[in-house]
């Protein structure tokens, strides 16, 4: 039975992830989403388990790596600094192919910058973000009912996939309380035959490793991610479109401003501007395809991508729209959220200049 | 002397440390200097057999574990 | 077989037969071997899991027919934490050389006994780092040359070599500690008693246990295996003193 509440976004995290079936978390203190776990820790002796405070960031992703790699469903969260501190371990787990989940609540950087909500981790999120050649499924909500939804899907799209899979969140989802469905705890039952849970005589021993030595075997190696790659490529790309349909002006946005560039568009159409919104919610992989046809359509002048940083998602835009129509860019950084006026201000401008 | 035990030493696996030839209480191991295995190292062997005394020192220091130990049963 | 004799010794069959990349005499083989007698011995080779480190035993798991994970260079702790929270009865050991448990993952090394993990170190102490090329380690000897202390290990520039039993012996949760040779047969079989006694608390689950080696490195000391030795017992023990520094209170039977 689904369960209604009014939840904080980053205890709704942890109260998915409890009904997702979570078998350990490790994670470090970092503003602003040190609620995660501490409603884990509140609520675990209902519950069986694993929770264990690190004492750093790169402790907790390679305990994430252990406890995955031994055949749990596990998870941690953290905020921008402490997700760079990530980024050594989650290049190995993407290379040993181990299913975990991770969360940044992302705050406005760089350095050590701000705890007030940001999106300035695009990049990193969806570039692979360490060292060699991988990426990670990352999913953007922008809503609390979001965090909980995808917290389950990005468990079973880490399962499914064998990688590390993401929820790129910001500092003020992740403490702003809303409306929320919960859905029904799911009983887990792992079937993943290559975990290290002691070799049985009845197969080989199984290995979890990232070393491929030899030049011939590390390609291969390489080959087989990228294949996984383009499987999830083709079947988990996803994104949401609000009046699109016969939009002049699209604004590109995710997470938390597309909620403000949804509220633009609003205002926009309210003047008589013909505005769409294009939200792409997993941002990798990024749904290339559906905004090239969008590009397409006679009738759309030019796109305008919103984001709280200095234009990082921007460019994944500009390769999908591929030249066919100008693609602007207005962001905020410092953890600054701009408003739908500045937006539509922004628009105006743009519409104006145009030749 | 009746001969008590014998060692088997794989001519393979040895990589000619002479480990088992510095700790065999009997000095009945040595090295050949004269020949190498397929990795171009000398390997140690049971030289004098009947010295050998069966006490695993030398399977207990050997790093690769190349030597079996082999212990006369009891009339 | 000769008629009339036992077969008393052979190597351990959880020991693979491929053959080992380390050196001549090299301990890492001997603890390798030991390890997997050990394994096989107290039968526990369907409940081990083991995390190799980054160094020249990166490859550990190439040798060793149990379940592994490679960690990220000084993550083996962390790592070993996390697959013994998740699978608290399987009998879990890291395997790590001086740079990883003692430089580049002191924190994560030193956390894991602070909290008493209930898993077994094994440490590699050969005072080298050996697969780099025999640069300094954190346990580099005073006045021992290296290619990154060519005039030898100098305290005032970078501090003493770590002594790390007797660090993680202070710790009320670590259960048993002990350095151990493979220096002479004798050594060799008290080693093997330590990393079985260790295995054996860990199964009764009284926290965590650190077994260090006393190690040799006779290709980065720019010596013969038998050399090594002498360096070992000359140079090594005198510092890094063989023995038990920590074990369960006995209790009486």
């Amino acid at each position: 039975m689904v369960e209604t509440k009014l939840m904080k976004g980053n205890e709704a995290l942890a109260e998915a992830a409890i009904r997702s079936g979570l078998q350990a978390y490790f994670g470090y203190p970092i503003t602003p989403q040190s609620e995660v776990i501490e409603y884990l820790a509140r609520e675990e002796p209902k519950y069986n388990y694993v929770l264990l405070q690190a004492e750093s960031e790169v402790a907790a992703v390679n305990m994430l790596y252990g406890s995955g790699g031994a055949g749990g469903r596990v998870m941690t969260t953290t905020s921008s600094p402490g997700f760079s501190l990530m980024q050594e371990g989650i290049s190995y787990i993407a290379c040993a192919e181990i299913p975990c989940v991770f969360a940044n609540i992302v705050r406005g950087g760089p350095g050590l910058g701000t705890i007030q909500p940001s999106q300035s981790d695009y990049n990193q999120a969806t570039k692979g973000g360490g060292h060699g050649d991988y990426n990670i499924i990352v999913l953007v909500p922008n809503s609390v009912q979001e965090m909980v939804d995808h917290c389950r899907l990005a468990f079973e799209l880490a399962d499914k996939y064998r990688t590390p899979a993401m929820l790129l969140s910001d500092g003020a989802i992740g403490q702003m309380m809303e409306k929320v469905n919960l859905p029904e705890p799911i009983e887990y039952k792992p079937n993943k035959p290559w975990a290290t849970t002691g070799k049985t005589p009845d197969r080989e021993r199984n290995i979890l490793t990232s070393l491929y030595i030899k030049s011939e075997t590390m390609e291969e190696k390489n080959k087989i991610l990228q294949e996984k790659y383009k499987q999830i490529i083709a079947n988990e790309i996803r994104f949401d479109e609000y009046k699109t349909d016969d939009a002049e002006i699209i604004i590109t946005s995710f997470g938390l401003t597309s909620r403000i560039a949804k509220k633009t568009v609003d205002i926009g159409r309210e003047e008589g501007m013909k505005l769409g919104l294009f939200r792409p919610i997993t941002v990798w992989p990024f749904p290339t395809k559906a905004l090239a046809e969008i590009a397409s359509r006679p009738q759309v002048k030019f796109f305008i991508s919103v984001e709280m940083n200095a234009g990082q998602m921007v460019e994944d835009v500009k390769l999908a729209v591929c030249g066919q129509k100008s693609v602007h860019f207005y962001g905020r950084m410092g953890g600054i959220v701009p408003t739908p006026d500045e937006i539509l201000d922004v628009i105006k401008e743009k519409e104006a200049g145009r030749d | 002397m009746p001969q008590k035990g014998y060692v088997e030493i794989s001519v393979e696996g040895c990589k000619g440390c002479n480990l088992c030839v510095l700790h065999c209480p009997t000095n009945c191991l040595a090295l050949n200097t004269k020949d190498t295995n397929s990795y171009g190292l000398h390997y140690a062997y049971l030289a004098e057999e009947d010295k050998c005394i069966a006490c695993m020192n030398c399977s207990v220091i050997c790093p690769d574990a190349a030597i079996t130990v082999y212990k006369k049963m009891a009339a | 077989m000769k008629e009339g004799y036992e077969l008393i010794y052979k190597r351990p069959e959880s020991l693979l037969q491929t053959r080992m990349h380390y050196c001549p005499g090299c301990f890492h083989s001997t603890t390798h071997k030991i390890l997997m007698e050990v394994v096989d011995e107290l039968g526990i080779k369907e409940k081990t899991v083991g995390v190799c480190p980054v160094g020249c035993s990166v490859f550990a798991y190439d040798y060793l027919d149990v379940d592994m994970q490679e960690a990220a260079h000084g993550r083996a702790a962390a790592v070993a934490t996390g697959i013994k929270r998740i699978l608290p009865d399987r009998v879990v050991f890291s395997y790590q050389g001086d740079g990883d448990l003692a430089a580049i993952g002191t924190a994560e090394t030193l956390h894991a006994c602070n909290r008493g993990e209930n898993f077994t170190f094994i440490f590699i102490n050969n005072g080298i780092y050996g697969m780099t090329g025999g640069q300094m380690a954190p346990t580099t000897l005073e006045g021992q040359k290296t290619s990154t202390s060519p005039y030898g290990r100098d305290p005032e520039k970078v501090g003493l070599p770590l002594k790390m039993c007797e660090i993680v012996s202070q710790f009320k949760r670590v259960a048993f500690v002990q350095r151990v040779s493979f220096n002479t047969p004798a050594n060799a079989r008290k080693a093997k008693k330590a990393i079985k006694t260790a295995f054996e608390i860990q199964m009764k689950k009284l926290g965590t246990t650190f077994i260090e080696v006393a190690s040799n490195c006779p290709s980065q000391w720019k010596c013969t295996p038998e050399e090594s030795l002498d360096w070992l017992t000359n140079h090594v023990f005198p510092y890094y003193p063989l023995g038990v520094f920590k074990e369960p209170p006995k209790t009486k039977e």
